[in-house]
């Protein structure tokens, strides 16, 4: 396929990406929404007023930047997760596997669908968090890349699970036994400084972690850890899930007979 | 001339064993209407999956129109286009947008592609239903979608497997002016069909397959000259007690208006006409007990089924 020809047909798929989350909208934008409101008033306003300050900062504030990047993180994840299977249990993820549209831009479109629709919430999500906390972002550049590779690095994973999916349930058990538990325990609601050392090293295992602090850094100026580290573990992990989802699309893993 | 579809010993084995392609090689030639018949599990559509890319091949080569998919696939795919057997579009989607998305899968650009869509919806009949969801659509207007879905790139070499299946006669035979159409405009079609009296219709070359063997490859033409026998029905005008004196004409009588006659190769039919004609039985209609292709691809088949237990 010439470039322009990969272009279109990328933009295709991101087209239709979009299309399909905008067309279910109750079941897309508006639970990751309502559920975040509700942290934000029970964690952030009734609970967090008692807890005081965390990192030099009032708990609401602390608190905000890991929920925006909790956000991002399960909603980037669940789209080409329900997406790209859907497409497998409906068969039409054939009308791409049939035209010559390289693998790698199969890929790429929904993966960048999966982006679109983490960055939507997490933009709705700062924005109602704005009702409850100013937010003045430190680093504006590293918050918006840090934000952006996260929800690669999470739609890309849930491509993979996609293609391993043989029923509904399977692209659950990964979010809930797996990415629920990282997310929770990865500095969303506290700082690891709280932790014992023991905790605090098995925390450093968590690559979620990484993310929200880097999110943290971004917008507060605080973080538990090196964010440089946390760069070049999420641009590694990129690196790795989309070698192997391109592995596992060129050897047509439950995709082709 | 370079074939439009070339197969060399083609082999399929699936990871659980089952062979489903023994090595089989046939050319459909450019501008062909060309019929792959073959029971259920002969491997028609395992032979369409491989040259589609939905099922990997053992071995053996493909080549559409001299472009070895080994070599070039996405090349060979800009010059295919394939309807399935089973509905494979979103049923969520819009009629519009599932046509129009798969001209971007093929890298066209938007305006040409609503263009396209718009002119084959409006061929097809479903330019009214364009808005509506796919779910929404009755089994025949799907089989159409499916169609117009596969033409939006204009393919050279368009293969539809089992297209009228569930279609009622009035929608099949305009699917079949349809297809006829776009033959005639150069479109090579390839066509696998249980209902035998559509391949007789509409296709010149046919290539038997079953159970994972090509068993007859050769002209429609060619092959229903080697009928050895045609069954006929004859509707008589007066009411029949018994089976009239056939001469050397096999028959008996179905009920007392018809008649059941076989006809030898060799044998003629003003002969048989004479001989009623002369008891005063005057035949009113007449027409074949099945289909000719029907009969000869179910003897093919026992043929080729006798050979194999022997």
């Amino acid at each position: 396929m010439h470039t322009s020809a990969v272009w279109t047909s990328f933009s295709t798929i991101l087209r239709r990406e979009v299309r399909r989350f905008t067309r279910i909208w109750p079941q897309t934008l508006v639970p990751p929404v309502i559920t975040m409101s509700l942290y934000f008033i029970i964690f952030g306003s009734l609970i967090g007023s008692r807890i005081g300050e965390m990192g030099g900062f009032s708990y609401m504030e602390f608190v905000v930047p890991g929920l925006i990047m909790m956000a991002v993180i399960t909603n980037s994840y669940s789209n080409v997760a329900s997406s790209f299977y859907s497409a497998k249990f409906q068969r039409n993820v054939e009308e791409l596997l049939v035209s010559p549209t390289p693998n790698w831009v199969i890929m790429a479109g929904y993966v960048l669908g999966g982006v679109s629709r983490g960055l939507i919430v997490g933009f709705v999500v700062t924005l109602i968090a704005l009702f409850f906390t100013d937010l003045s972002v430190q680093h504006l550049g590293m918050t918006v890349a840090i934000v952006f590779l996260a929800a690669v690095l999470f739609s890309l994973a849930g491509f993979i699970n996609a293609i391993f999916a043989n029923s509904f349930d399977d692209i659950s058990i990964i979010p809930t036994f797996v990415l629920t538990p990282l997310t929770y325990l990865g500095g969303v609601f506290y700082s690891i400084e709280l932790l014992s050392p023991f905790f605090q090293a098995l925390s450093k295992l968590n690559p979620v972690l990484y993310m929200v602090n880097a999110f943290r850094y971004g917008v507060l100026g605080v973080s538990d850890i090196n964010v440089a580290w946390a760069f070049v573990g999420v641009l590694a992990f990129i690196a790795l899930l989309f070698g192997w989802g391109l592995h596992l699309m060129s050897h047509g893993k439950r995709l082709r007979h | 001339m370079t074939a439009a579809l070339s197969i060399r010993n083609l082999e399929k084995t699936y990871d659980n064993g089952f062979q489903a392609l023994k090595g089989i090689s046939f050319d459909v030639q450019p501008g062909d209407f060309f019929a792959l018949l073959g029971p259920n599990g002969a491997g028609k559509s395992t032979t369409i999956g491989i040259i589609c890319s939905l099922v990997r091949k053992t071995a053996g080569s493909v080549s559409i129109f001299g472009v070895d998919i080994d070599k070039d696939f996405a090349a060979a795919k800009q010059l295919l286009g394939v309807v399935p057997q089973e509905f494979n579009f979103s049923q969520f989607e819009k009629v519009y947008d599932i046509v129009c998305t798969q001209g971007g899968f093929y890298g066209m650009p938007r305006k040409l592609a609503e263009e396209r869509t718009e002119k084959y919806l409006k061929q097809l009949g479903l330019w009214d239903k364009r808005s509506v969801q796919a779910r929404m659509l009755s089994g025949g207007m799907k089989r159409r979608l499916m169609i117009a879905r596969a033409l939006i790139h204009e393919p050279r070499l368009l293969i539809l497997d089992e297209p009228t299946a569930g279609v009622d006669i009035e929608l099949r035979r305009s699917m079949w002016t349809f297809l006829q159409e776009i033959n005639a405009e150069g479109t090579t079609i390839i066509l696998t069909t249980h209902y035998l009296e559509e391949a007789e219709s509409l296709c010149r070359n046919i290539a038997i397959i079953d159970n994972g063997d090509i068993v007859e490859n050769t002209s429609i033409r060619s092959l229903l000259k080697t009928l050895n026998r045609e069954v006929f029905i004859l509707d008589v005008r007066d009411t029949l007690e018994a089976c009239p004196d056939l001469g050397g004409f096999h028959g008996r009588l179905l009920d007392e208006n018809s008649l059941e006659v076989t006809v030898e190769k060799g044998q003629s039919l003003n002969d048989l006409f004479s001989r009623l004609g002369e008891q005063d039985v005057a035949v009113v209609s007449m027409r074949n007990r099945a289909n000719r292709l029907e009969e000869l691809f179910v003897s093919l088949l026992e043929e080729e089924r006798q050979g194999g237990e022997a």
